[in-house]
């Protein structure tokens, strides 16, 4: 597969870059944070997200949606990152919908994809648990009672938990806090009794929610692909999740870098305009070339978790990391080569640095990918 | 990863992948461990082993040597999917380089935008063959990074020019059979309008080379003298004066080619390299946190960078690629293989301080670390390539 887009997904890429970027640009965020808005994204967006097709993306057309892949779903992750849009696509039309579409029975299938194709459910995912992400140490338990579970324990970061019509939670049924498998995933509606949820305004002024688990009661169906053995189908979602997270991030990383670029041309010190001195040429250079490479290695994951491909995890990790590292340069970067603008709440380039923190943290951050792939050379 | 081709295309994937495998000798399937390893060609060329002949003259004979220059010139004639997948299949089982050859990765590409059918005919058969090994005079002692400040001067007389001057760094010029040269055909011109790009062979009277010791202990390099050198005007590829062109078209190549150095040697992960010298802790990890740390974000570097060569040469194929990408990636490449051997020197530890002993093989860790540092110099350094880039692709103001 070449890694270049194809002339769709170009399309694709130009119909949500006009989308995203007249409908729901910077702009659009700061008035719903300033707003202090209750949800924190827009619904009528939302509405418009699903008549365009974006929401049913990854659903496969039979139930609604247009059966596309991770690459497309990347296209639009990397706008949104563009114009730091809050929306629940991350959460409920890539990770759900995966979710689901690869691990759900036909029941469960014919219950929510269409919905979320059609923008009327919003889902999130409920995975972390510790300060930092190690899905190996769930220890949210799961329980047998009578023909079901009870859950119990707590969830730290829920991406759009404090909205959602339905909660994908990760489980321990067997084993201990730690081991690789003895997991299982539920669909946990989040009015059931024993659900509290916290909703949460991240530094990013996206939003969250701390979600606990009191005794909550789950039926047999309400588990998401086979009991004990959800490992290996939280990994392939969190996979898709992390590459999607990547595109995030270097729509991000390229938008701020693009503003940083403008403002060197714009800005006059010593007579010149900044971008003369060489010591400020140097560093654009260098962080036009990490992004580049981003770009590279992000398209590669994207394409490896298309096609499950045996090296998906490896392609994931590199894309993930190296994301991280450079989006964080890039944002830090930003705001020191617009002075001090850049420390103004009034210019954009710090909200790119604050989204950047959360997406660094967000399914494993760079030294967590770095660690796993040592685990792959076996080193 | 496999591209979901033509049928052609898996037929060419699976003919190649028997070639390979039927005709790559053992030997050639490892990584090199130094210049040794490389077969140069030229006139007195020496193969280091049996196995290096036969792999060589078999791929010669495919005309893969050259895979994508056409048949006629002794290439391969694969088109650009085609030589992407030999690309894939001599990575995936290790195989050797059959020729390394400056004429190969530098003059050739000129030549075949720029050289006339004589030039072509005469020059691009032999360099595919190996027959011929090339140098490269660029740089003069006053004219490194501002290489369009050169003085070598080439005065006509006749048909031919005379050609008086020198060159500095050149290369291997010792063991070279011909150079191309850049020379100031007109001195009263604007440093880049009186430049002309002329070959000629290094056993032509008037020329000398002097080697130049490196802090590897090793000298491939010279000093080159050139003293009424005669050389006929029709040697001039490209038009008269306008060689600056012709030089840098080269220099994309040069760039290309120095970007995809280290790291593809097919040897084993660096994180078990070091694990020889420095053992593992009892869940087998390098047993050294930091160390393993440091090698684990250099190989996400390292894999990054993978995708973003692959990802040129794919856009190139698209006519997507910026032409001055080559100084991104050169920058980044030779920057991240010098941070390589900076690794490997720590996880040798001491064992990697040899310098002269057969259990070192001859200090070859240490004399290759210390090679790299050139890479972040030659064919323009860091500093020149993160200014092309700011300049041409980010069109930053100022000169
Ligand atoms: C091992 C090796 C092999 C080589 N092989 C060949 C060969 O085969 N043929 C050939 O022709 N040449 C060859 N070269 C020469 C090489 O291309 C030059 O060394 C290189 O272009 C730098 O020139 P210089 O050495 O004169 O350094 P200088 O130009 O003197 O540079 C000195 C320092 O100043 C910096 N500098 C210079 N100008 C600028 C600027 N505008 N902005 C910021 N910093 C600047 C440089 O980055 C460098 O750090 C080789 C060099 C080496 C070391």
């Amino acid at each position: 597969m070449a890694l270049v887009l194809t002339e769709e997904q170009t399309m694709l890429r130009d119909s949500a870059r006009g989308l995203i970027g007249d409908t729901a640009p910077v702009a659009h965020f700061r008035k719903l944070r300033d707003e202090r808005d209750a949800a924190g994204f827009s619904r009528d967006l939302w509405k418009s997200f699903a008549e365009m097709g974006f929401a049913g993306l990854l659903v496969p057309e039979e139930f609604g949606g247009s059966g596309l892949g991770c690459v497309e779903a990347g296209v639009v992750m990397e706008e949104i990152g563009r114009n730091l849009t809050p929306s629940p696509f991350l959460a409920t039309a890539v990770l759900a919908a995966s979710a689901i579409a690869r691990g759900g029975s036909d029941a469960q299938k014919k219950a929510y994809l269409p919905k979320i194709a059609d923008g009327s459910l919003i889902a999130a995912l409920a995975v972390d648990e510790g300060a930092k992400h190690r899905p190996s140490k769930i220890a949210l338990t799961a329980t047998r009672a009578g023909n079901g579970f009870k859950l119990k324990g707590a969830k730290a970061l829920v991406v759009d938990g404090h909205v959602a019509d339905l909660l994908i939670v990760a489980a321990r049924s067997a084993g201990q806090p730690g081991d690789a498998d003895g997991l299982t995933l539920f669909l946990v509606d989040p009015k059931a009794k024993g659900v509290s949820i916290e909703h949460t305004i991240m530094v990013d002024a996206h939003n969250a929610a701390r979600i606990s688990f009191d005794e909550v009661e789950v039926n047999a169906d309400q588990v998401l692909g086979e009991v004990d053995r959800g490992a290996a189908l939280l990994d392939t979602v969190l996979n898709i999740g992390r590459a999607a997270v990547a595109a995030e991030m270097l729509g991000v990383a390229d938008e701020a870098f693009g503003r940083t670029v403008a403002y060197l041309k714009e800005r006059k010190q010593f007579g010149k305009r900044i971008g003369e001195f060489q010591a400020l040429q140097h560093r654009a250079a260098h962080l036009y070339t990490e992004i580049e490479i981003v770009r590279a290695a992000v398209l590669k994951a994207l394409q490896a978790v298309d096609t499950d491909a045996e090296h998906a995890g490896f392609a994931v990790s590199v894309a993930k990391a190296k994301a991280g590292t450079v989006t964080t340069l890039a944002v830090q970067e930003g705001v020191q080569m617009h002075g001090g603008m850049g420390m103004t709440d009034q210019f954009d380039v710090g909200l790119f640095m604050k989204r950047a923190r959360v997406l660094q943290e967000l399914f494993g951050d760079a030294n967590y990918h770095a660690e796993a792939l040592a685990e792959w050379k076996k080193y | 990863m496999s591209d979901a081709a033509s049928p052609d295309l898996d037929q060419f994937r699976s003919d190649t992948r028997a070639w390979l495998e039927a005709n790559c000798p053992a030997e050639m399937r490892t990584p090199m461990q130094g210049d040794e390893d490389n077969f140069w060609g030229g006139r007195n060329a020496k193969f280091a082993s049996d196995a290096q002949k036969v792999w060589f003259e078999r791929m010669r004979d495919k005309g893969w040597t050259v895979p994508d220059w056409p048949t006629q010139y002794g290439g391969g004639g694969l088109d650009p999917a085609q030589a992407k997948v030999l690309r894939e299949e001599m990575a995936a089982i290790g195989a050797r380089s059959p020729l390394s050859s400056f004429g190969i990765w530098m003059l050739g590409p000129a030549l075949l935008k720029y050289g006339n059918e004589a030039q072509k005919a005469e020059h691009l058969p032999q360099i595919a063959r190996g027959e011929i090994r090339w140098c490269q005079g660029y740089s003069e002692p006053n004219a490194g990074s501002d290489l369009a400040s050169l003085q070598t001067r080439a005065v006509p007389d006749g048909d031919d020019f005379i050609i008086n001057g020198s060159k500095i760094w050149t290369s291997y010029a010792n063991y070279a059979d011909w150079i191309f040269c850049l020379v100031r055909t007109d001195a009263s011109a604007k440093k880049h309008d009186g430049i002309s790009f002329i070959l000629f062979d290094m056993t032509s009277p008037g020329v000398t080379t002097k080697p130049i010791l490196l802090i590897s202990g090793k000298s491939p390099f010279c000093e080159t003298f050139f003293d009424n050198v005669r050389v006929p005007q029709s040697h001039v590829v490209g038009t008269v004066n306008r060689g600056w062109d012709v030089a840098k078209y080269l220099l994309q190549h040069e760039r290309a080619m120095i970007s995809g150095m280290g790291g593809r040697d097919g040897g084993r992960p660096l994180g078990q390299v070091a694990a020889d010298s420095l053992g593992t802790d009892d869940r087998g990890k390098l047993d050294d946190p930091i160390l393993r740390g440091q090698i684990a974000s250099f190989d996400i570097d390292e894999a990054a960078l993978a995708c973003a060569a692959e990802r040129a040469v794919d856009l190139a194929k698209a006519g997507q690629l910026h032409p001055a990408f080559s100084s991104a990636m050169k920058y980044y490449g030779t920057e991240l293989n010098k941070r390589r051997h900076e690794i490997l020197m720590s996880a040798g530890g001491i064992d990697a301080l040899e310098w002269e002993s057969e259990r070192s093989n001859d200090g070859a860790r240490a004399r290759a670390w210390l090679r790299t540092k050139a890479n972040s110099i030659e064919g323009g350094t860091s500093e020149v390539m993160l200014g092309i880039v700011a300049k041409r692709i980010l069109d930053l103001p100022g000169a």
